[in-house]
């Protein structure tokens, strides 16, 4: 007992001292004060968030992240568990689509989603096919964003699917189901629910990288940050558009922890306590 | 036994922190150096006012002027994207003023800031910046700008066969979807002077304005009127300067050379560009290099 009180002394000082000199070494810094007012000023958080006659608002602005993000995701999901599944499917006549399959996605995983932002968005207006290139940036844009995550999705969908036991495969063929049968019914739902928690990694950064959309001219949040910042010379802007998006990320993560710790609780069948 | 050393790591990590923050950076301003004048160079007619002989200045770089603009360059204001070659607007009148307080060419030296961290606050590794900024009071809390070297109006360009190619009003640009370089006093006279219904968009350069334009995704750029000209007449074909926009407010907008706030070259500089206006130096760099941007109707 008298150790492991001392350990968790030792431990909360520490801890304690680290932050308290972290805090120290900030506060102290010479630009502490210019920092602070430059970065955490409040009227200038107000201000960028609801807009001004020069600038446009963080909070509207943010509204397109959002509708960005809620699309292409949907699409993600779809696209990457196509993907996914084309690839593990076995039999020499599908060699073409599986050969697709690894293509795309190491294609996608290779260029820098900024690259691909850009050559889609200025390159396919470029080809002036009708009723594809004269969508608009946002659309192009979202299109970018489902082209180069459904490759990152798909292979956290593959590891999933690689996880379940080959002997449910066996178990449920033999039980009479087809090879898509038993995909459908026995494997994906498996593998789907474990790789839960990576999915929605993807999902959050899906978020953020949003606002490399703003290359293509929309003004997403951090874009409407980045033009009050350079109109009023106070970043705080910035803050305010990062906090919008934490806002949104953590009840997302909680949201998923409780997904996990259920689906754990019915696998267990009320076995262990 | 483990008490004692723990304190012992605990107080050297806090020590070495300690003297990191009080350290702390360094300003980087540059040093004024209060010498009396050491014999006028090239004959300066203000006995009481600021010591400009060259000798005496305070740089940023001692014994050379040290001048930023940003990467790539863009025509008319520069040519070849290279400032060291004296062509181009702001290349000439880069060099005229050296040449003005006293410096050879070859004490010229050029560095890249990009436009959107010059007029932030904070030091400057340079003695000034010339990049088509312009003075507005906003910036120059920030910064300190000289006396302006040129007066600029914003223009708008349309492809040719665009809707709002003949406009003559603002209010014809209501509908329109519009296109400015992100930070700069072309989007603010946008939404503030234009105000069209649909916001417009921005991009990080104007290279990628271009694109959009040419790709149909805006129907128009506002950007100031030599760079307008420049674009239109060789960057994107079948485009045209629609028009050039009025001055709003008291005084025309001008362009500045940005300096590090309290930088006190500034008066040098000023009384350099004053005899340049005076005996007619810049008004004949103008002609040279911006000579069409001239003739654009006016959108009101």
């Amino acid at each position: 007992m008298l150790g492991d009180r001392r350990a968790v002394l030792v431990s909360s000082v520490s801890t304690i001292v680290f932050f308290v000199v972290l805090g120290a070494a900030i506060f102290l810094a010479p630009g502490s004060r210019e920092v602070a007012h430059d970065f955490f000023s409040f009227e200038a958080m107000r201000e960028a968030l609801v807009g001004t006659n020069t600038t446009p608002s963080v909070l509207s602005s943010f509204w397109l992240n959002v509708r960005m993000f809620l699309v292409a995701e949907v699409f993600i999901l779809v696209l990457a568990l196509v993907i996914a599944v084309i690839r593990q499917m076995p039999g020499p006549a599908l060699f073409p689509l599986r050969l697709v399959a690894v293509i795309y996605t190491d294609f996608f995983r290779g260029v820098p989603l900024l690259l691909v932002i850009y050559i889609m968005g200025f390159g396919i207006p470029g080809l002036a096919i009708p009723g594809i290139s004269d969508r608009s940036p946002v659309v192009l844009g979202v299109a970018a964003l489902v082209l180069s995550y459904s490759a990152y999705v798909a292979e956290v969908y593959r590891a999933g699917i690689e996880s379940v036991h080959e002997s449910q495969v066996i178990g449920a063929r033999s039980l009479g189901l087809s090879r898509w049968q038993s995909m459908r019914f026995v494997v994906l739902p498996q593998a789907v629910r474990r790789v839960i928690p990576p999915l929605l990694n993807d999902f959050i950064s899906l978020q953020k990288d949003t606002a490399l959309v703003a290359v293509l001219g929309p003004i997403e949040a951090a874009r409407a940050a980045a033009i009050y910042g350079s109109d009023r010379f106070n970043y705080s802007s910035f803050v305010v558009a990062a906090l919008l998006f934490i806002l949104l990320t953590i009840p997302l993560a909680r949201f998923t922890d409780h997904l996990v710790a259920r689906d754990r609780k019915r696998r267990r069948g009320g076995a262990m306590a | 036994m483990k008490q004692p050393r723990f304190l012992a790591l605990a107080a050297l990590v806090l020590s070495f922190v300690v003297l990191l923050a009080a350290c702390g950076s360094e300003g980087g301003d540059t040093d004024t150096d209060d010498q009396p004048a050491a014999g006028g160079t090239s004959g300066s007619e203000e006995p009481e006012g600021p010591d400009c002989a060259v000798d005496s200045l305070a740089l940023y770089q001692e014994g050379q002027l040290t001048i930023a603009t940003d990467k790539p360059a863009y025509e008319p204001w520069f040519k070849g994207n290279d400032p060291t070659n004296g062509k181009g607007f702001e290349s000439a009148v880069a060099y005229a003023v050296a040449e003005e307080m006293g410096f050879t060419r070859d004490q010229v030296e050029w560095v890249v800031e990009p436009f959107n961290k010059s007029y932030a606050p904070g030091p400057k590794n340079y003695d000034f910046d010339i990049n088509q900024i312009s003075i507005t009071p906003k910036r120059e809390e920030a910064v300190d700008f000289s006396e302006g070297y040129y007066d600029v109006n914003q223009a708008l360009i349309t492809l040719e066969d665009s809707d709002i190619a003949d406009a003559s009003s603002v209010t014809e640009l209501k509908d329109a979807k519009l296109g400015a370089q992100v930070g700069t006093t072309s989007f603010a006279y946008i939404q503030q002077y234009i105000e069209p219904s649909d916001q417009p968009f921005t991009y990080d350069n104007t290279n990628d304005a271009k694109s959009a334009l040419r790709a149909g995704q805006i129907d128009g750029i506002v950007v100031d009127l030599p760079t307008a000209f420049f674009i239109t007449a060789v960057e994107i074909p079948g485009s045209k300067v629609a028009g050039q926009f009025t001055t709003q407010g008291a005084a025309p907008e001008q362009f500045g050379l940005l300096f590090e706030s309290g930088n006190p070259l500034v008066e040098c500089v000023d009384q350099a560009i004053t005899t340049l206006k005076d005996d007619g130096t810049l008004a004949q760099i103008q002609d040279e290099w911006l000579s069409q941007a001239v003739d654009a109707p006016v959108i009101e």
